[in-house]
């Protein structure tokens, strides 16, 4: 399952998280929220070798398309109907290190904001040559890219009028369960990213800036594709060694 | 002036939404073609050593309501209680256990399956075992951060009595809703995001 790398295991514990940078579990403007969210505290305990340990995936799970959202679902010779991009970045922990072999997952609506999904039932049509997931996982320097064309906001039943702006999911796992990240990217000068109750779950202006990937003009291919940069930091690894503890490093 | 830390800041979380199958489990969700098969899907095989369990599971509401869109991971040491991780510097875990498994709630009643194997304990210190476990990981709409928890054992109240995190949960009536029921091979494992069963939710 594993890809190994010269480099020696990080087996520090975590920082921990900053629950004031992250959203609240309870945020009633985003709804579902009121009854999805625990009432009594978390329990805080410095992470075991439980969560110090994770899945890690090798590279040969990826196939060829698999990131490559404008074919991996298209017939033969066809492909997505949407604004072709190009989106990349590293993914970093909190000490600035770069994560080798983390795996990203995303999904996405098409371009009209139509996810495939028998539970969406949005009047915007299905592309028949778009799917939406797509993975991939980090080189040895962290640095991923995927091919895709740029998702529509769709409308949601929370507010009467509320409506996502352009999104990508990213799902990343890290070295460490304790890692685990389920997050969204925005774009760059959506007017819609202020607007969103999804968003403003986050409390913090700068927190939520982290999350909108500018144009990346430098890398634009030209007549093929524009580029948005999107970098991810997971929690940073403690160097330091703890007494009467598993081994640190 | 002092020098600057410079830390960056973790990528804040937001909901996994009510589509995340199209990301994590397209073939659940009949997106086919894209991969062979949904990631997670398996955690054992034949030649995998230990003892084979079933947990099944819900996770339910304030409500009461079980969630239908919900999606679970778990994480767990094999047998002989080591991880399947790079990290694992103990020895090298079984190689045909996977150690994590993922699997929506089901979209008709809400139920959660693995098959899987019982974990072998794992030391909390050079001195102190943690009773076995399982890692539990939620995510879904309406959730902001994913959760984690832990599943324990009805099995091994003699270890349970003794671990380290149950040990620090001070209203002692919520160390049961870490601990499965059922018996042997089938384990049940509901989990109560909020209300008066509220599972003991970890910042880990």
């Amino acid at each position: 399952m594993s890809d190994r790398t010269n480099r020696k295991p990080e087996t520090g514990t975590f920082f921990a998280r900053d629950r004031g940078w992250h959203a609240p579990a309870l945020t009633p403007g985003y709804k579902t929220s009121v009854l999805r969210s625990p009432q009594k505290a978390l329990l805080s305990l410095d992470g075991t070798i439980s969560e110090i340990t994770g899945p890690v995936f090798g590279h040969s799970l990826i196939g060829e398309l698999d990131n490559d959202l404008i074919h991996n679902f298209a017939q033969v010779g066809e492909s997505a109907i949407g604004e072709r991009i190009i989106v990349h970045g590293r993914v970093l922990d909190e000490r600035g290190r770069a994560v080798p072999g983390a795996l990203l997952e995303f999904w996405q609506a098409n371009a009209g904001g139509r996810y495939r999904h028998k539970k969406e039932s949005y009047l915007a049509p299905l592309d028949p040559n778009f799917g939406g997931c797509g993975r991939t996982i980090t080189d040895e320097e962290g640095f991923y890219s995927f091919r895709t064309i740029k998702p529509g906001p769709y409308p949601w039943p929370n507010g009467v009028n509320d409506w996502r702006p352009a999104h990508i999911h990213f799902s990343v796992f890290g070295h460490g369960f304790a890692q685990r990240l389920i997050t969204q990217m925005y774009f760059e000068g959506d007017p819609m990213i202020w607007k969103c109750p999804i968003v403003n779950t986050i409390p913090d202006h700068q927190a939520i800036e982290q999350l909108i990937a500018p144009l990346d003009w430098v890398n634009t291919i030209p007549f093929d594709a524009r580029a948005y940069k999107f970098d991810i930091v997971l929690r940073g690894r403690r160097s330091t060694m703890f007494e009467n503890r598993l081994e640190g490093n | 002036m002092v020098q600057q830390l410079n830390y960056l800041k973790e990528t804040p979380s937001q909901t996994a939404g009510p589509y995340v199958h199209i990301g994590l489990t397209p073939n659940f969700c009949g997106i086919g073609g894209v991969y062979e098969a949904d990631l997670g899907s398996w955690m054992v095989n034949e030649q995998t050593r230990g003892e084979r369990i079933t947990i099944t599971g819900r996770v339910i509401d304030g409500a009461g309501a079980p969630l239908k869109d919900a999606l679970v991971e778990i994480w767990q040491a094999d047998a002989a209680g080591l991880y399947n991780s790079p990290t694992e510097i103990r020895g090298a875990a079984d190689p045909n256990f996977s150690g994590w498994g993922r699997c929506p709630t089901s979209a008709e009643d809400g139920v959660f399956t693995f098959e899987t194997v019982k974990p072998g304990r794992v030391p909390y210190s050079r001195d102190r075992l943690m009773a076995p476990h399982i890692t539990f990981w939620i995510v879904a709409r309406g959730i902001n951060v994913g959760l984690h928890t832990r599943m324990y054992f009805p099995d091994e109240a003699e270890a349970n009595a003794a671990d380290p995190l149950l040990a620090r949960i001070e209203h002692r009536h919520r160390v049961a809703t870490l601990v499965a029921t059922g018996a042997a091979p089938n384990y049940v494992f509901d989990i109560h995001l909020q209300g008066e069963k509220e599972t003991v939710f970890l910042d880990i």
